[in-house]
Parts: structure tokens; C-alpha cells; sequence
């Protein structure tokens, strides 16, 4: 089966600054996927290589099997949400699906009224004048009812009011379980990906952290805690990705894909938002110019 | 993707059509009283020697028709201006602006083809509207203009045709004014990515090619004719003195109806241009034919180089053929920009 998207080596320059560099990805088709990390750490520059609105400056990306971007075919099976839900403010919401029908092969006018109708928004409405939330369930409109395989949706959510967010959030769920396409979406919180997603990739400082369904993530890092210790000791089969201190004790978030068998140790699990607060603590460190388990030694001895 | 490129030009569209429509009839309520005038005057019956009948004409001329002659000529440079600044500054540059390229791109329709489509669907209505206001001036301005040509005596406030000021505001040069002025606007758009400096880069360039082509390149698009004979300072020339020195110019009389004059030197029998210094009958209280006198027994020879009137239809089709040669290479760079993803 092929991967919603396939990335390796990939990277984009602006002038001397990396946006993103050697990422190297493979997201599967058929699930939900949420892309998370800090602004400014290469979310929308990795989406918009994806739907082809950018060229990489090395590497390669293939989405649905295919160049992004490369024809009407292959952007017949993307639908894009870009950053802030771009709409024409001059026309009306009835242009707008004019021009989904009209630029289209597979555009599904039934859904679109039906949805829109459903949201209670006006057709004859200039979509300048909709409310934040009525803008970005428009421009969600649009990229569904070209009935894509693979949507991408930028930090769709970034700036609504919590109601509408709930509200765009439950939309987009209801229509992707009804045609089973692939879904990314980008944010800068977890919370807002935590509930839909089921695969995750934390992107921090231009650098893929991590990525992986998040069941296993959650299943293979467990969060060791006990007397006070140097991480350095520990197996080489337990990865460091944070590590704090107290006088007499040492927490440790380790990843492994076998059972803690230390009795030393009393394991716990983390969440979701704890896992990828870790993440970026841990590519705050290395961006000192330490890897992540000389960084947890440096912040013990300064203790 | 035409119906979004019609939908998002549609205002813009009618717009023009009612100024066109408002100009067709402006013009044609006012042309029959010059056609009227070309008519009683004999001139449109005249077919040989019409020059003094020609000037009888361009006298008869009221203020009212003379002042919708040079606002024509103004309207006529401004379209293409405009058309640059409002209609392809910001066709690209607004929607970069804007972000809603992402929503068009990323329809099943591929950018080259959103692009060549915008390009040549407004870029058409652009060159119609210029063909249709050049057509409907022409129509209106033919009695002076070929009154300019008959060779009159007297040509009060108006220029021929081919002079470089009325030149760009009839036949089908300004199709490619606009075909012009659009792509710039568009390219600018493209390369700027703002619209109002877009609009302003736009305005210059298109301004400094306006002037810069009448002075160094359409004088040379087909070589000029030159014509020389002896000079008689006796045949009603212009003849100025200036001191110190005693420096003398001498322009003598050439009269071709509707001509360009491109130069009209007096030169010495040596080739050089004559410059003085004035001999000692045009400095003094001399009666004027003791100087002309002078004058003639230097033998100098009158040089001029021009473009006749009947090279107006090839020096239009000429320019014009540049202009949309050069609209052609912007327009190319907006698709090869946009389809390597450059934007």
C-alpha cells in the first residue's frame, strides 16, 4: 500500500536558514495524523512541499505515490486547508462552490450545499463578511467536496473560539469517518490534535522529533522514577529523552520497546502532551549542542 | 477555471463596457458636425492641390472639437497606463496577497493553466478594449488627420498622424500598448508580490518606455528618408543670430504634409553643420536681403531626414508587432516563475 506521504532526505532553505531539514517521514494511508510543534518549526513549510505549493531545496516527497502538486490528477486526490483558510472576500459562498464545481472533476455539489446548509451559512453571503469559524468550515467545505483521498489542513483551528473549534473538529470527523480518506492536520497544541489523531509526528526547530502511531508511542515511553541516578547508566535498549532531578530522586522519560525490569525503577506512563512537551524540551537541548543524554548530565551537574 | 477567471473580472468587465459604451456615444453625437464641416468645406471632394481647401477646414475647426481631438489623444495614452496598474498589477499580486492562490492551486486545475488562463482571458479584454477606443478616435479624428496629410498652409493646434505625440494614439499601436502595459503589470505583480508597488513599478516602466520609444527607437525602425538640396536663404527661412560670437543657425523650409521630421540641418559645403559666425551684412543695420545675399554665397546645402506619411500603417504594424513581442516574454516569465514554484 502506498503512503499518504513519503519523504526522505527532505529540506527547504530560505535564503541561509533552513525551515526544514532532512526529513525523512512515512505516513501511512487511512488514519488521522496529527502534526505538531512550535511556530515556526517547519509545520507549514513540510504541508506545503506536500500539496506542492513549494519546491524542495533537497530531498524528495511523494504523496499518495505521486509528485505533489504534479497535475490535475494528483491535486484531484489532495484536498488543502491552507494557514488561515484563504477565501475570495469578494465573492459569495455560492461562487465559492461555483468554483469547486467548475475547477473539479469529482466535486460533489450535493455534500457541499448539504453542509453548508447545515452550518446555517447563508449562500448568498460574501464570504468576507463570515465569522472566523464559518470561514475555515467554507474552505473545509471546498477541499472535502472535492472528495480527495489525502486532506491537509494547516492549523485550520489556530484561531477559533473554543465552540467553533469543537464545532470544526466534530465536522471534519463526521465526514472523513463516512468516505475513510487520510487526514493531516498541523497545530501548535497537542490538545487540539490529542482527540482525532492516531498517529502523530512532532516537529520542533526544523527536525522531525519523532513520529509514529500514538498508541505505540504512548506504549513504548514509560517514565521511570526512583532513587537518584545518572541516565548515562542506564541500558542501552532505554533511550533518554528527559531526565530531571531532585536531591534524592531521578525522573526519566526513556523510550524502549521492552519491559522495565529494574526494580529499582516504579514505572508510570505519560500522556499525549507530556510525551511531546519531552520532545521539545529535548531539541531545546541538542539545540545547545548537546545530544539528548549529555543535556540531561549538564542539567544535573548544574544542580 | 474560466469561469472563476470571468467571475473574479466580471466588475472590472462591465465597468469597461459602460465606458466604452459612454465613449461611442460621446463620439458619435460629436463627429457628424465635423464630418459636416469636412464635407462643406469641399474637402471631402478634393482630390488634388487640397492644401489651402485643407486649411480652410482646420480653421473652420471650433474649440469644443479641438479640445475632444487632444483629450483623445490624452484618453488614448492613459488606457494602456491604467490598464497595467488596475488590471495587472493586481491580478497575480493580490491573490499572493491574500493567500487565496493556495484555495485556486489547489484545485484540480494545474497553476500553468490558472495562469495562462488569467493571462490571456483579461489580457484579451485588455487589447479589445484599447482596439475598440483606437477605432472609435480614428473614426472620429480621420477629417484632421487627413486634412494633416493634404499639405495645408496652415495647421493651427494639430499634428499629423505620424508625429510621435498623436502617433501612439491611432491605428493598432495601442493594442500593443496594453497587451504591454498588462504583462507588466502582471509580471511585476508576480516578481514584487505587493500590489500597490507592483502598481507603481508598473506606472514607471511603462511611462519611461512611452518616452524613451519615440525618441531612440521608432525613428530608426525602417531608415529615414533623407532628402538634400541647395539652400536659399531667400525662399522664407528661419534665420537666428545669436551673439557673442556670432553664432548663426539656419533652418530652412521643408514641407512634406503629414511628415516625421526626424533632423533638418543647413551644412557647409564641407559637410559640417553651419553655425556661423554671421557675416558682417547680418550683424549690422543691413536690410535683411543683404544678409540673405550673404548667405547663399556660402553655398550651403539643406539636409533633412524623415519619415513620409505614407509610413504610417508599416511603422504601426512595426511598433506594434515589439510591443506584443515584448508582452509575450513577460507573460512567459509569470508561467515559467509560477510553474517552478518560484512564488
Amino acid at each position: 500500500m502506498t503512503a499518504a506521504i513519503e519523504a526522505s532526505g527532505l529540506g527547504k532553505k530560505y535564503g541561509r536558514h533552513w525551515a526544514l531539514s532532512d526529513c525523512t517521514l512515512s505516513i501511512p494511508v487511512g488514519c488521522v495524523v496529527g502534526l505538531v510543534g512550535p511556530n515556526g518549526a517547519g509545520k507549514t513549510t513540510l504541508l506545503n512541499m506536500a500539496t506542492g505549493m513549494l519546491a524542495p531545496t533537497t530531498g524528495s516527497i511523494q504523496v499518495l505515490g505521486g509528485a505533489p502538486g504534479s497535475g490535475p490528477d494528483q491535486l484531484s486526490r489532495v484536498g488543502y486547508v491552507a494557514q488561515d483558510a484563504p477565501i475570495y472576500a469578494g465573492l459569495s459562498v455560492a461562487d465559492h462552490l461555483s468554483l469547486g464545481a467548475h475547477m473539479n472533476r469529482r466535486w460533489d455539489a450535493a455534500l457541499a450545499a448539504g453542509r453548508i446548509r447545515q452550518l446555517g451559512i447563508a449562500q448568498k453571503q460574501k464570504a468576507g463578511t463570515l465569522s472566523g469559524g464559518q470561514r475555515a468550515q467554507l474552505a473545509l467545505t471546498l477541499a472535502i467536496a472535492k472528495r480527495p483521498e489525502l486532506l491537509i489542513l494547516d492549523e485550520p483551528i489556530a484561531s477559533l473560539d473554543p465552540l467553533a473549534r469543537r464545532e470544526f473538529l466534530q465536522v471534519l470527523m463526521e465526514s472523513t469517518a463516512e468516505s475513510g480518506i487520510s487526514v493531516i492536520m498541523s497545530s501548535h497544541l497537542v490538545a487540539d490534535l490529542e482527540r482525532i489523531s492516531e498517529y502523530l509526528v512532532v516537529l520542533v526547530d526544523s527536525r522531525v522529533q519523532v513520529a509514529g502511531d500514538i498508541d505505540e508511542l504512548l506504549a513504548s515511553h514509560q517514565l521511570l522514577s526512583g532513587a537518584r541516578r545518572d541516565p548515562a547508566t542506564l541500558p542501552d535498549s532505554q533511550h533518554v529523552i528527559s531526565a530531571s532531578h531532585t536531591d534524592r530522586q531521578s525522573t526519566i522519560l526513556v523510550r524502549c520497546e521492552e519491559p522495565i525490569l529494574d526494580p529499582g525503577w516504579s514505572v508510570g506512563q505519560i500522556d499525549l502532551e507530556d510525551l511531546v512537551l519531552a520532545y521539545m524540551g529535548q531539541a531545546r537541548t541538542s539545540r545547545l549542542g548537546l545530544n539528548g543524554d549529555a543535556g540531561a548530565k549538564i542539567l544535573e551537574e548544574k544542580r | 477555471m474560466m469561469w472563476l477567471t470571468w467571475r473574479q473580472f466580471r466588475a472590472q468587465a462591465i465597468t469597461v463596457a459602460v465606458v466604452l459604451a459612454a465613449a461611442a456615444i460621446f463620439l458619435g453625437v460629436t463627429a457628424p458636425h465635423l464630418l459636416n464641416l469636412y464635407d462643406s468645406t469641399g474637402l471631402s471632394a478634393c482630390h488634388a492641390s487640397c492644401g489651402q481647401i485643407a486649411s480652410n477646414f482646420l480653421k473652420a475647426i471650433g474649440g469644443p472639437d479641438k479640445t475632444v481631438f487632444e483629450a483623445a489623444i490624452a484618453v488614448m495614452y492613459g488606457l494602456p497606463a491604467l490598464i497595467g496598474i488596475f488590471w495587472g498589477a493586481p491580478l497575480i499580486a493580490r491573490e499572493l496577497e491574500a493567500g487565496t492562490h493556495q484555495l485556486a492551486w489547489n484545485q484540480s486545475v494545474s497553476r500553468t493553466r490558472w495562469t495562462v488562463i488569467k493571462l490571456g482571458l483579461i489580457g484579451s479584454v485588455a487589447v479589445a478594449t484599447a482596439g475598440l477606443l483606437s477605432l472609435m478616435i480614428g473614426w472620429w479624428a480621420s477629417p484632421i488627420d487627413s486634412a494633416m496629410n493634404f499639405g495645408q498652409p496652415f495647421s493651427g493646434p494639430y499634428l499629423p498622424r505620424l508625429s510621435p505625440l498623436v502617433f501612439a494614439s491611432r491605428g493598432v499601436a495601442p493594442l500593443g500598448y496594453a497587451a504591454f502595459a498588462f504583462a507588466l503589470g502582471v509580471t511585476m505583480g508576480v516578481f514584487i508580490r505587493k500590489t500597490l508597488p507592483a502598481m507603481a513599478v508598473t506606472l514607471a516602466i511603462f511611462v519611461a518606455v512611452q518616452v524613451l520609444m519615440p525618441i531612440y527607437v521608432r525613428p530608426h525602425l525602417m531608415p529615414p528618408v533623407q532628402a538634400t538640396a541647395p539652400f536659399n536663404a531667400f525662399e522664407n527661412n528661419e534665420l537666428t543670430i545669436s551673439s557673442p560670437g556670432n553664432r548663426m543657425t539656419l533652418v530652412g523650409n521643408f514641407s512634406r504634409p503629414g511628415a516625421w521630421i526626424l533632423s533638418n540641418n543647413t551644412v557647409t559645403p564641407s559637410g559640417q553643420v553651419f553655425t556661423g559666425p554671421a557675416g558682417a551684412a547680418c550683424t549690422g543695420n543691413y536690410p535683411p536681403n543683404a544678409c540673405n545675399a550673404w548667405v547663399n554665397t556660402l553655398h550651403l546645402r539643406q539636409q533633412v531626414a524623415y519619415q513620409p506619411a505614407s509610413r504610417f500603417w508599416p511603422l504601426q504594424f512595426i511598433e506594434t508587432g515589439i510591443y506584443l513581442v515584448l508582452a509575450a516574454g513577460l507573460g512567459w516569465s509569470c508561467v515559467w516563475r509560477i510553474r517552478r514554484r518560484r512564488i
